[in-house]
């Protein structure tokens, strides 16, 4: 049978504020224990919550740009359960009403397009952190994380691979980073992925039985633990099985899911309006000033680099996977007036390098301007691409500009038709075989002669004039 | 409306208070002797009423997103059952 | 000294005020005097749940301190007792529980803050019932308060231990809370003046929660002026309590004076209608008819869902209980079971053991009405109603300024009459709910006693913010009377 998968995510985004959700308290990460919980945190008798501005303003920014409805009341409700790293039995959440109601978000799954549903996005505050090592059979409780303010991120089950699951979550990554509502560092959890997963026989209109796959940090995991679920999903319903509904964890080390027992119990959470906290209502006026203030998206500066550069779908996507890179490629492409050619470099030798290197654009020690030097001298014919790829690295390792390297290093692209003709003719006595080759109509030797032109000159022969003098002198 | 034994032990459940076999009669009809009073509401048509969860008719006030806080876990770790380098300790938890 | 002291005790914190502001006293001696009172009846009332001399008579010399600085307020150096639910840096603040026996808070309620800045001095910190959840005091892990007038009565709930402590003449005022009448009712058992604010003016931010759509902090005291010049104290926004209301500062002694005359009081026909005891209805009565020598006008209201409040409110207040009461968990602070063995026992071990019945039983009856499938039924329900019983008051205060009636039913009952019955006792919460269901402001002034000589009071409901208006009627009403000034006849033998 043929299995079609149906995949919906719900993301956590941490906000960035510098303070708790609910109370002053900072949320810088990794201070020591309980040094950054305040008595709102602990939920001592009495304590009060009062929302942070700037929590509703970030929340806002992300509606705006999934085109999404901001509901103007919204509502706090107490989602009640009872568990060590939750304070107060219960985390303050949105149920009826959330901040951010139906949207869109547009993802690029090679050089396709597709529409994923964002179902509704709310506001919660985060849970402390259980630590089950090193306490003799106990459990340390840390609530340096409580109140921390997340932005729940709810899609439809609109996708159908881990791949468009990964390029959900990746565009999503790009435009809360984006947007500068959060830091997008998904090893300190500040982005973290529950994936719902279900397989269904190609052409039922019916959704499988899904399991919720908890707390995924890395693109990598998301993928690899939705393809194991539904290789999992597939075998068991194909032996007889039944798929259950349950919360799974992935394990990365195994590399499999495993059901999380613990949480089986049938949760009633009770939810009610808090009535601590009173609705929130947004006026039309902040809605317009965060409008005011919302940066070009990367979905209009796609489209705008492909309109104006000339660049293909699948490169806007990766020029515009963060405000850095997009802005490294404008800066490019208008330096060198090269707008294909710069996307080739900064998708290709960059991104390369800085990976490679483990460092992100802002750190490049190439700046657009120096690489825009580059650029220009593999555009007047000064260099070829090969040549072009050497003096990269020299660049990436020192300071001096293009020109400086290809000029301390000779390396200026022979042009002269003489001096290539010598070569050329070196190169001919020296390899009668191929020339014989090519006589006999095999037309593969006039590229290894190329070759040992281009050798023989130390990449620096034009290539396109060595092959007609090649062929001239070949008489072909 | 009456609540059985087995909705009491599912309420105190959730509730994480423990009620022992012996007490589950006398809570229940306890129970249920509150909730005959409470019932009475059933009677009323409250069609199209909206529901009041707050005495006043107004929107939430928003502080600013600034630190107020500073540390003060020793004072407040002094009132806890169970500490240990700064963390809270409880029973096992099992994932 | 001993003749000081019996004129003390009869003081109104008005005359303290005097006393202190012309050097006739100290704050030192004062809280001496009230100590040494305190001491010798507090044990056969048990008002108390906490007491700390030295603390005390420190915060009383700094008191005298800061008056020598010419920065004394108003009532810089009066004593006071704050109810034990108001978190206290330093003293335990148990709010009538085991859970909480252990508790010293770490942090100061706003409303002990704010009678702190005014240089009010703690005297101890009054019992109360559990959590605040009770009409009659019985509900206090440390035991039951005795009504001074009768030791064998309830002083009533949930503020009793205040109400005693002010009847009683242990301290000049007490602060209280008002969750279903908690501070109305017990004043009314105890022949004192309180007066519940309206929802939101008295700020909530260290109160420990019992229902939090409906807890209001306010003061008891002797009179009205009194209550006026405690309000003047307690209330004010606060930004720390997110229902806390942003409104300007008001005095609220200014219109204590005003004239009665064309003042329209409504009496709701339903406060007067079957389950009324003849004594209460005569003490009212009578009340209604030094009223009317006063120049008010007096029509008759219907508040028809008056009823209907009941149910509503046992769903309504036990519901947010269940959740507020959640963090009440063995981890941070509060009781712990001693054996347990794994969490699950330690949760359920420790929350059996850290709280009474009542409190347990409107846990479950809130877990319950919250809970899958029952939530509309219940509590949407209850909060619909919630609106109808607004709704009735708006209604009202279309035809009167004021609204009087009964506190309850019946002046205190005995201990242990209604200990097992909890229905019967809901139902005698039937004339304070509603107001807190609509988050009015409402009192109690004490205006006469039954054939028992058990105090009776008069209730007085005002629209949104009337305070002023409503301790204006009770002032005028005490400058005609003289209920407020007796005091039961107490022997420290």
């Amino acid at each position: 049978m043929k299995w079609e998968v149906v995949i919906g995510l719900e993301v956590h985004v941490q906000l960035s504020t510098v303070s708790k959700i609910f109370s002053g308290s900072s949320t810088a990460f990794g201070a020591e224990p309980n040094t950054q919980a305040s008595v709102v945190e602990l939920a001592f008798p009495g304590v009060l919550p009062v929302l942070n501005k700037a929590a509703v303003n970030k929340a806002i920014r992300l509606g705006l740009a999934l085109n999404a409805h901001i509901n103007r009341k919204n509502v706090f409700a107490r989602k009640n359960y009872f568990y060590p790293d939750l304070p107060k039995g219960y985390q303050i959440s949105q149920m009826d009403l959330p901040i951010v109601g139906p949207g869109t978000l547009t993802i690029q799954v090679g050089e396709e397009e597709k529409v994923i549903r964002v179902t509704r996005a709310h506001l919660e505050e985060d849970a402390g952190k259980s630590l089950h090592e090193d306490f003799h059979g106990a459990t340390g409780i840390d609530l340096n994380r409580a109140g921390t303010p997340l932005l729940e991120v709810v899609s439809e089950p609109d996708m159908r691979s881990a791949e468009e699951a990964v390029a959900y979550a990746r565009g999503l990554h790009t435009l809360v980073t984006w947007l500068g509502i959060c830091d997008g560092n998904m090893q300190e959890g500040s982005f973290r992925v529950d994936a719902n997963v279900s397989v269904r026989p190609f052409g039922q209109a019916e959704f499988g039985t899904r399991c919720e796959i908890k707390n995924l940090n890395s693109f990598r995991f998301l993928e690899a633990a939705i393809n194991y679920e539904v290789e999992r999903q597939i075998e068991l319903i194909e032996d007889g099985g039944r798929v259950v509904q349950e919360t799974r964890l992935y394990d990365p080390d195994r590399g499999e899911t495993r059901s999380m027992r613990s949480k089986e119990d049938a949760h009633d959470y009770r939810y009610f309006p808090d009535p601590d906290l009173l609705p929130v209502v947004i006026p039309e006026s902040e809605i317009e000033a965060v409008k005011a203030d919302m940066p070009e998206l990367p979905a209009a500066m796609k489209a705008r680099f492909i309109a104006d550069y000339g660049v293909s779908a699948y490169d806007g996507n990766l020029l515009t996977a963060s405000r850095d890179i997009a802005g490294y490629f404008e800066t490019l492409a208008k330096v060198s007036g090269q707008g294909k050619l710069a996307a080739n470099w900064v998708n290709g030798e960059l991104a390369a390098a800085l990976n490679r290197d483990g460092l992100g654009i802002a750190q490049s020690p190439i700046s657009a301007e120096r690489l825009g030097g580059l650029i220009a001298r593999i555009v007047d014919n000064t260099i070829s691409s090969k040549i072009a790829k050497e003096v990269f690295e020299a660049m990436w390792q020192g300071s001096d500009s293009a020109d400086a390297i290809i000029d301390a290093k000779g390396l200026r692209q022979i042009t002269d038709s003489s001096a290539i003709e010598a070569i050329v003719d070196e190169v001919l006595a020296a390899n009668q075989k191929s020339v014989e080759e090519f006589r006999a109509g095999k037309e593969k030797a006039l590229n290894a002669l190329v070759g040992q032109v281009m050798k023989a000159s130390k990449g620096k022969a034009n290539p396109a004039q060595a092959q007609d003098i090649l062929k001239k002198k070949l008489g072909a | 409306m009456s609540l059985t034994h087995q909705d009491v032990a599912r309420i105190a459940k959730l509730a994480r208070i423990a009620v022992t076999h012996d007490e589950i009669e006398s809570v229940g009809a306890q129970l249920n002797t509150i909730f005959g009073l409470i019932e009475k509401m059933q009677a009323v048509n409250t069609d199209g009423i909206e529901p009041m969860a707050h005495p006043q008719e107004v929107s939430l006030r928003l502080r600013d997103d600034v630190v107020t806080e500073v540390n003060q876990r020793e004072a407040f770790q002094a009132v806890a059952p169970q500490v240990e380098g700064g963390l809270f300790l409880v029973p096992k938890v099992i994932e | 000294m001993r003749g000081k002291y019996e004129i003390m005790i009869n003081s109104t914190l008005k005359m303290l005020s005097g006393d202190l502001a012309a050097g006739k006293v100290s704050a030192e001696e004062l809280a001496k005097q009230y100590l040494q009172r305190i001491d010798a009846l507090n044990p056969q009332l048990n008002a108390f749940i906490s007491l700390d001399h030295e603390r005390t008579l420190a915060e009383a010399r700094a008191a005298d301190a800061r008056r020598a600085r010419g920065e004394a307020g108003v009532l810089t150096g009066v004593p006071l007792v704050h109810k034990d639910i108001f978190c206290q840096q330093g003293w335990k603040t148990s709010c009538g529980s085991r859970m909480l026996d252990n508790f010293v808070s770490p942090y100061d309620a706003t409303v002990v803050e704010r009678c702190a800045k005014a240089g009010l001095v703690t005297l101890g910190r009054a019992n109360m019932d559990e959590f605040a959840m009770g009409s009659s005091n019985e509900n206090s892990w440390y035991g039951a308060v005795k009504n001074p007038w009768d030791l064998t009565a309830i002083p009533g709930g949930s503020s009793g231990g205040s109400a005693a402590a002010v009847a009683a003449r242990l301290a000049p005022v007490a602060t209280a809370t008002d969750t279903g009448g908690s501070i109305r009712q017990p004043a009314s058992h105890c022949g004192v003046t309180g007066i519940k604010p309206t929802y939101g003016v008295v700020s909530r931010f260290g109160m420990v929660a019992f229902a939090s759509s409906l807890d209001q902090g306010g003061p008891i005291a002797q009179t009205a002026e009194d209550c006026a010049l405690m309000l003047n104290v307690m209330a004010g926004f606060d930004a720390r309590d997110s229902t806390s209301l942003e409104r300007a500062g008001e005095d609220y002694t200014r219109d204590l004076d005003q004239s009665l005359e064309g003042l329209r009081i409504g009496l709701p026909r339903e406060y007067f209608a079957e389950g009324l005891s003849a004594d209460v209805a005569r003490v009212i009565d009578d009340a209604v008819a030094e009223f009317r020598k006063l120049g008010a006008e007096i029509v008759e209201i219907s508040l028809p869902n008056t009823e209907l409040s009941i149910p509503a409110y046992y769903v309504i207040a036990p519901a947010e209980a269940s959740s507020n009461l959640s963090r009440f968990d063995g981890v941070r602070y509060g009781h712990r079971a001693s054996e347990y063995r794994d969490l699950a026992d330690m949760y359920e071990k420790s929350r059996a053991e850290g709280f009474g019945s009542e409190v347990k039983r409107r846990i479950m009856v809130g877990t319950y009405v919250l809970s899958h499938g029952y939530y509309d039924a219940y509590y949407l329900k209850a909060q619909k109603i919630r609106r109808l019983v607004s709704n009735d008051f708006q209604d009202a205060f279309r035809e009167c300024d004021v609204i009087l009636g009964p506190v309850a039913p019946t002046a205190a009952f005995n201990i242990g009459e209604k200990s097992g019955d909890q229905v019967q006792m809901y139902l005698s919460d039937i004339y304070t709910l509603s107001v807190n269901l609509a988050g009015l402001p409402g009192m109690s002034v004490p205006a006469g006693f039954d054939g028992q000589g058990r105090p009776v009071g008069l209730q007085i409901i005002g629209n949104y913010f009337a305070e002023a208006k409503m301790l204006n009627v009770a002032h005028r009403f005490q400058q005609v009377t003289d209920w407020h000034t007796r005091a039961p006849a107490l022997s420290s033998d």
